[in-house]
């Protein structure tokens, strides 16, 4: 099985954030693990994609590409914290 | 749409009539996937049918094995876009799994090894409509493919048909399942392209 | 429309293929202009699109392997699957003039600029390279002076990409030193048999932990895993290893 890493959903968010958030960091709800986007396992190929987290293996983000929608469902994780460019 | 590439084809595929709309042809077995594939060891294999009441029914793999088994021959139709014709499984059918079964509750969830889950409505389980499984093609269901035992719903968009299953809960209301949170179709039929919520 | 309110999201875009390169028997690098390309770091990929005339499409990543100057190329570097669907296609049919949509640069954490001032270590694993290459040359536009080593498994000898502008590097850009694994076969006199990144190897060619070193991972999957495994239990610290999957078993 074709599994990835979070790195490759970095061209989906990008389409929906105008911050990379591959970059920012999740908690996961599961085990607290606290890492990159890009470190979360996936899972899927388009249309639907599954990050789960590498310590437990739990569901952090769900993405679903219809073709004129996008639906993000982040339940695993408790928190994203984003690098801004500081004032 | 965009822009047609020059001389490119895309895997060995056919639009042919009588697909349902926007599904093409595949002689791959497309596989679908959410997490790790679990290996689940015979002797630890159980399915467990849960009522609205909490009334259980429960079956080992020799328990299981030894219903009465059918065997199908059925397209499917997966939401990737990829139909695949006359597959061909063994399988018990859920009306011998509903037999003396108590509900009057209109709505399954459907639960997985793995923690997958899908929700469907009794009425698409029932009628010789859905089958548990455990044979493709002559051959024990490959672990990558919902073995030991997955869910078979032909007339449902394939992801309905959840690998690896160990139970169904009877429910009043119908509540998504994991594609349906987030973003699915909550009942999924390929002949109205019911892929996603709106659809 | 209300939906339409934000800003600055990513979207396809047309480049036009302006070169090809063979860079071995199966690997090609795809030299694009893109108008109003907003230039791209070190580590960064694109998305490729393609669409076949009945409107199926089929969508892949590739990280870019130049490093980005004003009036720079975007390059591509493609190693061909035998059985793949898309690099067959952009790795054989691909000429120049072809259009092909793009969506890009995408990836910020994967990504390594020249103001990181610690050594760097660079593990890759076939196609793996072309980030890490991305890497050496942007080191090399910056005249930056941090140690870099590149760690890269090949199965022969005739499958190492970018082999002379490597070796030219190694010798012109101070600081810079390759090592390869072979895993089939080697070439002739080298020490080793063909084998598998290992304890060994990591051991002997990475720097020791206490060097703290910036330490990239690139690769199929399971190089991928298999090395970053390796890297922590010879004690370095994860939270300097970035890794990026490429996929395949
Ligand atoms: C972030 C990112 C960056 C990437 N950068 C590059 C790059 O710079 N250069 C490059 O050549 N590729 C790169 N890849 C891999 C690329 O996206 C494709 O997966 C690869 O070209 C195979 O596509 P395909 O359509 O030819 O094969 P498919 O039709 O998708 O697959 C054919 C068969 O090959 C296997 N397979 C799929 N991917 C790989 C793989 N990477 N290695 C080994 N086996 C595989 C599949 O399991 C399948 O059995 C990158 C992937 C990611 C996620
Ligand atoms: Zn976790």
């Amino acid at each position: 099985m074709n599994v990835l890493d979070g790195n490759a959903l970095a061209g989906d968010l990008a389409e929906i954030f105008a911050v990379d958030v591959t970059a920012a960091r999740f908690v996961c709800a599961g085990c607290g693990h606290a890492d990159a986007v890009a470190t979360l396992q996936l899972f899927g190929h388009a249309p639907a994609s599954v990050g789960r987290c590498p310590e437990c293996t739990d569901v952090v983000i769900r993405l679903v590409r219809a073709d004129d929608r996008v639906f993000l469902d982040m339940r695993g994780t408790v928190r994203l914290e984003l690098p801004m460019s500081g004032s | 749409m965009g822009i047609i590439s020059r001389g490119f084809g895309g895997r060995r595929r056919e639009s042919v009539p009588g697909l349902p709309p926007g599904q093409y042809l595949t002689y791959d077995f497309p596989v679908l996937s959410a997490g790790p594939t679990p290996r689940i060891p015979l002797d630890r294999w159980r399915f467990t049918l849960t009522t609205e009441t909490g009334a259980q029914k429960s079956w080992n793999w020799q328990e299981f094995t030894s219903l009465k088994t059918e065997d199908i021959s059925t397209d499917i139709h997966c939401v990737t876009k990829w139909s695949k014709l006359g597959t061909s499984w063994r399988g018990v059918s859920l009306d011998t799994l509903f037999e003396d079964v108590e509900t009057a509750a209109d709505y399954t969830m459907v639960h997985s090894f793995g923690g997958y889950t899908t929700n469907v409505p009794l009425e698409d389980l029932l009628d010789g409509k859905a089958w548990i499984a455990f044979k493709f093609d002559g051959e024990d269901l490959d672990p990558e493919h919902g073995g030991p035992a997955r869910m078979l719903i032909p007339h449902l968009y394939f992801w309905k048909s959840a690998k690896w299953v160990n139970g169904l809960q009877m429910m009043h209301d119908d509540e998504p399942g994991f594609w349906e949170a987030a973003g699915y179709h909550m009942y999924g039929d390929p002949w109205r392209e019911q892929r996603y919520q709106g659809d | 429309m209300a939906r339409t309110a934000v800003s600055r999201r990513l979207n396809w875009r047309i480049g036009t293929v302006r070169e090809v390169r063979q860079e071995t028997p199966t690997i090609r690098t795809l030299v694009f202009d893109i108008p109003d390309w907003p230039g791209h770091a070190a580590g960064q990929h694109i998305d490729v699109r393609l669409t076949a005339p009945d409107g199926y499409q089929a969508q892949r990543s590739y990280s870019i392997g130049s490093a980005w100057t004003d009036g720079g190329t975007v390059e591509l570097t493609v190693q061909k699957l035998d059985d793949g669907e898309v690099s067959p296609y952009l790795v054989d049919v691909v000429e120049p003039g072809d259009q092909i949509e793009l969506r890009g640069p995408v990836g910020g954490w994967f990504v390594w600029r020249p103001a990181q001032t610690d050594p760097v270590l660079l593990i890759g694993g076939g196609s793996g390279v072309v980030p890490l290459m991305a890497m050496i040359r942007q080191r090399s536009l910056a005249k930056t002076m941090q140690p870099f080593r590149l760690i890269y498994s090949v199965r022969t000898p005739e499958d190492i990409c970018y082999a002379d502008e490597l070796r030219r590097r190694v010798r012109d850009d101070g600081g810079l030193d390759v090592r390869y694994v072979y895993t089939r076969k080697t070439p002739q006199g080298w020490p080793d048999p063909p084998k598998r990144i290992d304890v060994a190897t990591l051991n002997t060619y990475g720097w020791p932990p206490d060097f703290a070193a910036d330490t990239f991972v690139c690769g199929p999957t399971s190089f991928v895993e298999t090395a970053a495994d390796i890297l922590v239990a010879l004690g370095h610290d994860p939270r300097r290893i970035r890794t990026e999957r490429f996929g395949g078993k």
